[in-house]
């Protein structure tokens, strides 16, 4: 099978739905003639046009506001926000209005909207370029949130996410555009709300999303080495969880370390954790541990930023700690 | 024979009223829970607007709806319900007097956000816009008409919404009612000019001053910037200036404004303008303006009884409809 980068598996899946669709539209900033910030949308405005594939002002609220008013009257629109820092700039619109539109409104309307927004740190780009603020978005009900790892699964779910009448928050990792991976020429769709066991194992279940499925595969083949036979559950989507995955691999396995990028408080760990123990409980055999960003706005300095993001070595660190206190 | 179009619209404003006085009683009452924001003083800005458009045109509108909601058709029966919190009201009970929708007579929603409706008016435009030049439907040409208050004209989005209708020429009327308190902050505390309408010179389109006490002046204006949208103008900025007569929400004692500058107003009451026009210019009798109020009357008890009578929504329901299901 041919292996392309993330960022070129999205923009297909982008290019495909627009072709599938008429009604599939894009709003963003300098996303047309400049490509988007990462270079995600390049070539998208020549063969959809401007209109298609429309520059707005830096204006994040309004354009999400707009985008959720096209999506009232038929549109499809999918919003690209440069950096998921600015997503906190559209806050209102997602959380006032496109989330609570459906169920507010008696179910009259609905708003099939997708805001794609690259997420992450590693590139020491600072305080207010490297956040990841998906728990956010876990917190409001009527959104669903994605964030694949895989260029496979990052055009799957965005086509399913274009085609889901729900509005969707679709967390891109930047450190992943880069990746390379296996993606069939012909069509395919991957669901959203379904996780999947990426490698099998007995000992401890890694569960993560997005880029930290990468730190966690590797974690997994180090510990490989040290006799630790690790699970690693990628959750692809974070709303609405799988939790019949996490509870069967938990269960198999009777630990669980949960991985993530954004901050350890009120994270994606601390919701995962608690329905572990609330389905689970019976069949732990170690506390359930988190590996986090720390608490702390994300440096720029290269060496502040390694010691505020988790990585694979902090993994194995921890999973290595809590075999031995636990095994 | 007389005008038709004007006594409806007459019966429509009378309909606003008698509707927003029997909220009120039902409020102070404790018939109704919740908090309500009642739009009486302002009927002539609603009609005005909807006499000037299509019944297919789109409305968003603010968490003063029940007066707009009215004039583009809602059935008092149902809007009634949903204040009453039951679940045949237009939201079935979820979104109560701030959020209410219908979508067949392309009425968009009140809203419980201040100027939380405008860029969602916009990109209704920019779809309608689309519709003609993205999916070929020829004869797509509405407008939509955005209602805010001159407090929501002070939210960014306000600003970055406007520009964008600017940008693009969008079919799309910002219709500011400037009722002059944003809830007790007057204007003069609260924003740099003067009138709102000029700040449409800033997005590149005509900012109009009209007399939102007037009928006829409402319609005129609307009227012209509908021309504007459909020829492909672009959008219009309307300040309508006008007075509400109850104060904020249900529990504001109106403190921050005095009973002598409620009285002048009233001294031109939208609804007494329009009669004493139909009565003086049409001709029409005050037996046919009493019988029109005892119609309305009638309707608005109606709608009480309708919505006493109909059952809550079942607690069972209560999640139902969270996400859209295939």
């Amino acid at each position: 099978m041919r292996e392309i980068f993330y960022s070129h598996a999205i923009r297909e899946a982008i290019a495909e739905e627009m072709e599938r669709d008429p009604s599939v539209f894009m709003l963003g900033e300098d996303i047309a003639e400049y490509g988007g910030a990462f270079k995600v949308t390049q070539g998208l405005s020549d063969r959809f046009g401007k209109e298609r594939i429309r520059n707005t002002p830096i204006s994040e609220n309004s354009f999400v506001g707009v985008a959720t008013g096209a999506a009232l009257l038929g549109f499809r629109p999918i919003v690209d926000i440069m950096f998921q820092d600015f997503i906190t700039l559209a806050m209102d619109q997602i959380t006032n209005h496109a989330t609570k539109i459906h169920y507010m409104y008696g179910g009259q309307m609905k708003v099939p909207l997708v805001i794609r927004t690259p997420a992450g740190g590693g590139r020491c780009y600072g305080p207010t370029h490297s956040q990841s603020l998906e728990a956010w978005f876990m917190h409001i009900p009527g959104l669903k949130v994605a964030a694949p790892a895989t260029a496979y699964d990052a055009k799957g779910m965005l086509k399913s996410a274009i085609r889901d009448d729900n509005p969707v928050v679709f967390v891109e990792s930047k450190l992943l555009y880069g990746q390379k991976g296996p993606v069939p020429e012909e069509e395919y769709l991957v669901p959203l709300g379904e996780a999947r066991v990426i490698r099998e194992g007995e000992d401890v279940t890694l569960i993560a999303y997005s880029r930290m499925t990468v730190e966690s595969e590797k974690a997994a083949r180090v510990l490989e080495q040290e006799g630790i036979s690790c699970e690693v559950l990628d959750l692809r989507t974070l709303a609405p969880l799988d939790m019949g995955k996490v509870s069967d691999s938990v269960v198999k396995t009777g630990r669980a370390v949960i991985v993530e990028e954004g901050c350890l408080t009120n994270g994606v760990g601390a919701e995962v954790s608690a329905r572990i123990t609330e389905s689970c409980f019976d069949y732990l055999n170690a506390p359930i541990r988190r590996v986090a960003a720390l608490d702390v706005p994300v440096p720029c300095a290269d060496s502040l930023e390694r010691a505020a993001l988790p990585d694979a070595g902090k993994i194995v660190t921890t999973v290595r700690r809590l075999l031995e206190q636990y095994s | 024979m007389h005008n038709e179009q004007l006594i409806g619209d007459y019966r429509r404003m009378l309909l606003i009223r008698l509707f927003e006085e029997k909220l009120d009683e039902l409020f102070s009452t404790g018939v109704i829970k919740g908090t309500s924001h009642l739009y009486a003083g302002q009927e002539a800005v609603a009609v005005g607007v909807c006499a000037a458009l299509r019944s297919s045109d789109y409305m968003t509108s603010t968490h003063r709806g029940h007066g707009h909601f009215l004039a583009k058709g809602g059935d008092p029966k149902r809007i009634m319900a949903e204040l009453f919190g039951k679940a045949t009201g237009y939201s079935k009970g979820r979104g109560g007097s701030q959020h209410m929708a219908c979508i067949d007579i392309g009425f968009l929603g009140s809203n419980g956000i201040t100027g939380g409706g405008i860029p969602i008016a916009t990109g209704a435009a920019l779809a309608v816009q689309m519709k003609q030049s993205v999916l070929k439907q020829q004869a797509e040409d509405s407008v939509v008409v955005c209602f805010f208050g001159e407090g929501g004209a002070h939210i960014g989005m306000f600003h970055e919404s406007l520009n964008m209708a600017g940008i693009w020429k969008l079919p799309v009327i910002y219709l500011c009612e400037n009722n002059l308190y944003a809830m007790s902050v007057p204007l003069s505390e609260a924003s740099s000019v003067q009138d709102i309408a000029v700040r449409g010179a800033s997005y590149n389109m005509p900012g109009v001053i009209v007399d939102g006490c007037d009928y006829f002046k409402v319609r005129e204006v609307v009227g012209e910037a509908a021309r504007r949208a459909r020829a492909g103008e672009g959008p219009t900025l309307i300040e309508a200036k006008t007075y509400r007569y109850y104060g904020h929400s249900k529990s504001d004692k109106r403190e921050y404004r005095t009973r002598e500058e409620e009285a002048e107003w009233r001294q031109r009451d939208p609804l007494l303008l329009l009669r004493d026009r139909l009565r003086n210019t049409e001709g029409v009798e005050d037996s046919l303006l009493e019988s029109i109020r005892m119609q309305v009357e009638a309707e608005v008890e109606e709608a009480v009884q309708f919505a006493t009578e109909i059952p809550e929504p079942d607690p069972m329901s209560v999640m139902d409809e969270v996400f859209v299901t295939p």
